[in-house]
C-alpha cells in the first residue's frame, strides 16, 4: 500500500477518479457508453477527445518546461497554424480535396516550425528569459493570427479536415488517435535516444551540463521547436472542432491550462526531471473538471471560481507537505524525499 | 565540570534502508571546544540535524540546559540558543551582508524595519569577528572566507549556547583558518559550547578540548584530547590500521626528465585572461602529474578553467599533441581528450536529479550525441565497473546521486569522465570535504592513472597532498603563476610555502 501511495501517479490518479465518481453520482449516466452509428458516444468518451488539444500542448510544453524554461506563446501557435490552415482551405475550389487539406497542415506546421525556431533563438541562442521570450510571440502571435484571417472569423467546409476534430476512426473520435500518436512518438524520441536525458540533464543543473559537453543551446532550441509542432497541431483540432479559424479566441488561454497539466504531472517548473503520463493525466483531470462544470450546471459566472479551488485542492493534495500536516501532529521540515542519510 | 549544557541519549534513527544513528550518546559541556569525528556516512551530519530538529529522532531524547526538548526546524532550534553554520554558506549572496545577518529578526520600529539600527548593529557583531566590511554591500561580492564569518555573526547574534559549525574550514585558507581558531576560542571563553565537525585532524588539535568519535552511526567513543593522539583517532575512525596512503609515499617516483623528454600532451603558451589570471605558460606530459599549489583565490581554479575551456582565454595559445587549438569551449575540449573535476561537485558537477547511472555515463553521451544513445547494456557494465572500481557506496546505480555523500558523489563525477577515458584529467579539489579512507582511495588511483599514461593536474590545497603525487609542482600566486618546481626530494611543503609567500623567482 505504500509503495503505491507512493508512487508518482498516485494522487493524481486518485484525484481523476474521484472526479469521475464525483459525475457518476450526480448523473449516473454519466458513466455510460453508446453505439450509434457506429460510434462510440458518452461522457467519458467526450472528455478524452475535448482534452485532446490540451494534451498536445501540454506534453510540448513538458518538455520546453524540463529545460528550466517555459512556452506562453503555444495558444498564440494554435491560433497562427489554425488560421493558416484554415485560409489556405477557404482558398480552394475544392475544399473537401484531401491533397489541399494536407497542404494546408504542411503550411500550419512550417509556420509552427518557424515561429518555435524564434523561441529557440530568442530563449537559447539569445539568453532571454524563457517567460518574457515567449510573451513576446504570445501577444504578437494573436495579431500575426488575425492578420492571416483578415480580422474576420474564416469558415470552412471540409469534411477532411472535419476529421481531425470530430472525425472517427475504428468507433472511437479520430482526435484520441493524434494525441495517441504524438504521444507515442515523443515518448519515443525522448526514452528511445538520450534527448530525454539530456533534456533532464540541462533543466537539472544547466552549468554542469555545460561542463559535461552537453551543446545545451541546441537542445533548449530543439525542445522549443517541439512545442510549436504540438501547439501547431492542437490548433488544427481546435480549428477543426469548429470548422472555424478565429484568430482572437482560438487556443485562448491554453497555455495556462497547460503549465498547469504539466504541474500536476508531477514536473517541476523548475526543470529536471519530465514526465508524460502524468502530464497527460493532469490534461485529462483538467478536461474533466470543466465537463463537470457543464454537467452539474454550475452557473457560468461561478464555474472560474469552482474550477480555481478544485485545482488547488489538487495542488495541495499532491504536496507533500501539506499532507503531513495532516496525518502527523508535527510537521517534519523535509519532505521524505529530501532526507538523506550523511 | 559542570553540568553539561546539552545531553543527547540513546539517539536511533534510521532511514530507508541505512541505520543512520545507531543508541548514540553526546554530551556538550559549556565553554568547550567539541570536535564530532567520523568518516563518511558515520553519522555527523544526522546527529547534528537530529540536534536541530531537521529530522525527528526514532528513538532517543535530547536534553538542553536540564530541560527535555525537541524542535521542530533549525529556527526553532535557533531560538533556544542552538545556532549551525553550515559546510556550504547558506546565506543570501543577493541580499546585503546586514540584510543577511538580520533576515527574520530584523530590528523594527513602528512594525517597519529600522535599518540604521540593523547596520549599526551588523558592524558592532563583525567588529568582534575582527571583519570590517561594508555591511551595506552585497553579500555575493566577498570572498567564501568573509561570507563564512557572516553566517557565524549571523549565528552567534541569536543568543547562542551551542554553536554547531559544520565543516566551517573546508574553503578557506590557512590565515583565514587561524582568524576563525582565534574567534572560536573567545566564544568559548564566554561560556559558548562549539560543536565542530572537520576533515581536517591537525585543525582538530589546534583548536578543540575534547572529541566524540562516530562510526557507521555508532558512537565509538568520547575523549579528552590530550588523551587521544592523532594516530588513535584515525584508527578509531576507519577501525582498522590504515597504511595505504605510507605505502603510496614509498613508491619513488618516476623520473621528471624523462617523462617531459616527449611532446607534452598539452602546452599553454602565454595564456591568460583579462582580471581572472595573468597569462601563464606551462607544459604537461603524457604519464605526468602536475600539482597546482596556491592559497585559495589564487587562481587556481581558473587555470584549470582556462585548460578545459570552460572560460575562455583571451590571450596566448594551446598546443595540444603538437597542433595548435582554440579550446573554445568544454566540447572542444573534450573533443582532445581533456576531462574537468570542478571543485564545485553540487553545482558544477553533477546533476543531483539524475541517478549515479546517468550521471556517470553523462559525458561520454553528451559526446556522442542524443541520437546515438549509449546502448543500455554498454550503460550497465561502464557503471558496474566502475561503482565496484571506485567503491561507490551505496552500490545502486539507479538512485538520485544528490542521496549519496559528499565522497561518494565526488567518485561518481571522476568515474563520469574516467570511462571516457580521458588524456589529461584535471582534478580540482578532488579530495576536499571526503574522508580520508576515500581520499586514500582517490589519491592511489591518480597514481594509477598517471602510471598508465594519463596526464593530471591535481589541484588542491593541501600541500602534502601536492608533494605526494605531483612530479612537478606549479605555484600560484595573487592570479600569476609564480614558479614551477620539478617535486624531487629536495622540495618539502616548506619551499612551496616560501613560494607562494614570496613573490615566486623575481625575489623581494
Amino acid at each position: 500500500m505504500s509503495a503505491l501511495k507512493n508512487h508518482r501517479l498516485f494522487w493524481p490518479v486518485l484525484v481523476l477518479v474521484a472526479l469521475l465518481t464525483a459525475n457518476a453520482i450526480y448523473r449516473p449516466s454519466f458513466l455510460a457508453v453508446q453505439m450509434r452509428d457506429g460510434h462510440l458516444y458518452g461522457s467519458v468518451i467526450d472528455i478524452v477527445r475535448l482534452s485532446a488539444p490540451l494534451i498536445l500542448v501540454a506534453l510540448g510544453m513538458t518538455l520546453v518546461i524540463a529545460t528550466g524554461g517555459i512556452d506562453l506563446s503555444v495558444g498564440s501557435i494554435c491560433a497562427i497554424s489554425g488560421a493558416v490552415a484554415c485560409f489556405y482551405i477557404s482558398q480552394q475550389p475544392d475544399q473537401n480535396s484531401l491533397a489541399s487539406v494536407l497542404t494546408a497542415l504542411v503550411l500550419g506546421l512550417g509556420l509552427a516550425l518557424v515561429l518555435g525556431a524564434w523561441n529557440g533563438v530568442l530563449v537559447a541562442i539569445i539568453g532571454i528569459q524563457p517567460i518574457i521570450a515567449t510573451l513576446i510571440l504570445m501577444v504578437a502571435g494573436r495579431g500575426l493570427a488575425q492578420l492571416i484571417t483578415e480580422g474576420q472569423i474564416i469558415t470552412i467546409n471540409s469534411s477532411p479536415y472535419k476529421t481531425i476534430g470530430v472525425g472517427h476512426l475504428l468507433t472511437l473520435p479520430f482526435a484520441i488517435f493524434v494525441a495517441l500518436a504524438v504521444t507515442v512518438l515523443l515518448a519515443a524520441l525522448t526514452r528511445r535516444t538520450a534527448l530525454g536525458m539530456i533534456i533532464e540533464s540541462v533543466g537539472g543543473n544547466a552549468e554542469a551540463s555545460r561542463l559535461a559537453g552537453i551543446r545545451s543551446r541546441r537542445i533548449i532550441f530543439l525542445a522549443y521547436v517541439i512545442s510549436a509542432v504540438c501547439a501547431a497541431i492542437a490548433g488544427f483540432m481546435l480549428t477543426a472542432n469548429v470548422s472555424s479559424a478565429d484568430g482572437n479566441s482560438a487556443g485562448l488561454w491554453i497555455e495556462l491550462d497547460a503549465i498547469l497539466a504539466v504541474v500536476i504531472g508531477g514536473t517541476s517548473l523548475a526543470g529536471g526531471r519530465f514526465f508524460f503520463s502524468g502530464t497527460i493525466l493532469g490534461a485529462l483531470i483538467i478536461q474533466t473538471l470543466t465537463t463537470t462544470v457543464y454537467a452539474m450546471d454550475i452557473s457560468p459566472q461561478t464555474s472560474l471560481l469552482f474550477k480555481a479551488v478544485v485545482v488547488i485542492a489538487v495542488c495541495l493534495i499532491q504536496a507533500p507537505a501539506f499532507r503531513d500536516k495532516f496525518t502527523r501532529r508535527k510537521p517534519t521540515a523535509v519532505s521524505q524525499k529530501e532526507q538523506v542519510p550523511a | 565540570m559542570t553540568h553539561p549544557v546539552l545531553t543527547m541519549t540513546s539517539i536511533s534513527k534510521t532511514f530507508p534502508g541505512v541505520r543512520a544513528l545507531d543508541g548514540v550518546q553526546f554530551r556538550l559541556f559549556p565553554g568547550e571546544i567539541h570536535a564530532l569525528m567520523g568518516e563518511n556516512g558515520a553519522g555527523k551530519s544526522t546527529l547534528i540535524k537530529v540536534l536541530t530538529g531537521v529530522y525527528s529522532p526514532d528513538e532517543g531524547a535530547i536534553d538542553l540546559a536540564g530541560t527535555p526538548v525537541s524542535f521542530g526546524g533549525p529556527m526553532q532550534a535557533a531560538a533556544a540558543g542552538v545556532s549551525t553554520v553550515y559546510q556550504e554558506v547558506n546565506l543570501c549572496a543577493n541580499l546585503s551582508v546586514a540584510e543577511n545577518i538580520f533576515i527574520g529578526r530584523e530590528p523594527r520600529r513602528l512594525g517597519s524595519i529600522h535599518w540604521g539600527e540593523m547596520r549599526r548593529r551588523a558592524r558592532a557583531l563583525l567588529a568582534r569577528l575582527d571583519l570590517d566590511i561594508d555591511v551595506t554591500a552585497l553579500l555575493g561580492t566577498y570572498s567564501l572566507a568573509v561570507q563564512q564569518m557572516v553566517a557565524i555573526a549571523r549565528a552567534i547574534d541569536i543568543k547562542a549556547r551551542i554553536l554547531i559549525l559544520d565543516e566551517p574550514t573546508s574553503s578557506l585558507d590557512a590565515r583565514e583558518v587561524e582568524q576563525l581558531f582565534r574567534i572560536m576560542r573567545q566564544l568559548r571563553d564566554t561560556g559558548i559550547a562549539i560543536l565542530f565537525v572537520t576533515h581536517f585532524l591537525d585543525q582538530v588539535y589546534s583548536v578543540a578540548d575534547r572529541i566524540t568519535v562516530l562510526r557507521n552511526g555508532k558512537l565509538v567513543g568520547e575523549y579528552p584530547i590530550a588523551e587521544l593522539p592523532q594516530l588513535a583517532l584515525v584508527e578509531k575512525m576507519i577501525g582498522k590500521e590504515l597504511d595505504v596512503l605510507e605505502r603510496l609515499e614509498e613508491q619513488p617516483k618516476r623520473d621528471l626528465a624523462a617523462l617531459e623528454a616527449s611532446t607534452p600532451f598539452i602546452q599553454a603558451d602565454g595564456v591568460g585572461r583579462k582580471g581572472v589570471v595573468a597569462p601563464f605558460s606551462l607544459t604537461i606530459h603524457g604519464g605526468e602529474v602536475v600539482g597546482l599549489a596556491g592559497l585559495l583565490g589564487s587562481g587556481r581554479t581558473e587555470v584549470a578553467r582556462l585548460l578545459f575551456g570552460a572560460d575562455r582565454a583571451d590571450s596566448g595559445r594551446f598546443v595540444v599533441n603538437g597542433a595548435q587549438t582554440p579550446m573554445r569551449n568544454p566540447v572542444a575540449a573534450i573533443g582532445h581528450d581533456i576531462a574537468f573535476c570542478s571543485e564545485n561537485r553540487r553545482t558544477e558537477g553533477l546533476v543531483g536529479d539524475l541517478t549515479v547511472r546517468e550521471n556517470i555515463i553523462l559525458a561520454m553521451q553528451a559526446a556522442r550525441g542524443w541520437l546515438r544513445p549509449l546502448p543500455r547494456r554498454r550503460q550497465d557494465e561502464l557503471v558496474a565497473k566502475y561503482v565496484e572500481a571506485l567503491s561507490i557506496r551505496p552500490s545502486d546505480p539507479e538512485i538520485p546521486v544528490r542521496n549519496l555523500s559528499g565522497g561518494n558523489q565526488q567518485k561518481v563525477l571522476l568515474a563520469r569522465w574516467l570511462i571516457t577515458e580521458p588524456r589529461l584529467l584535471i582534478l580540482d579539489e578532488p579530495t576536499r570535504g571526503i574522508d580520508i579512507g576515500a581520499k586514500a582511495e582517490i589519491q592511489k588511483l591518480v597514481v594509477q592513472l598517471s602510471d598508465g599514461g594519463m596526464a593530471v593536474l591535481f589541484i588542491s590545497a593541501e600541500l602534502e597532498e601536492v608533494l605526494r603525487l605531483s612530479h612537478k609542482i606549479a605555484v600560484m600566486r595573487d592570479r600569476n603563476l609564480v614558479s614551477q618546481l620539478a617535486n624531487d626530494d629536495t622540495v618539502s611543503a616548506e619551499h612551496i610555502m616560501q613560494a607562494i609567500a614570496s613573490a615566486g623567482g623575481t625575489g623581494q
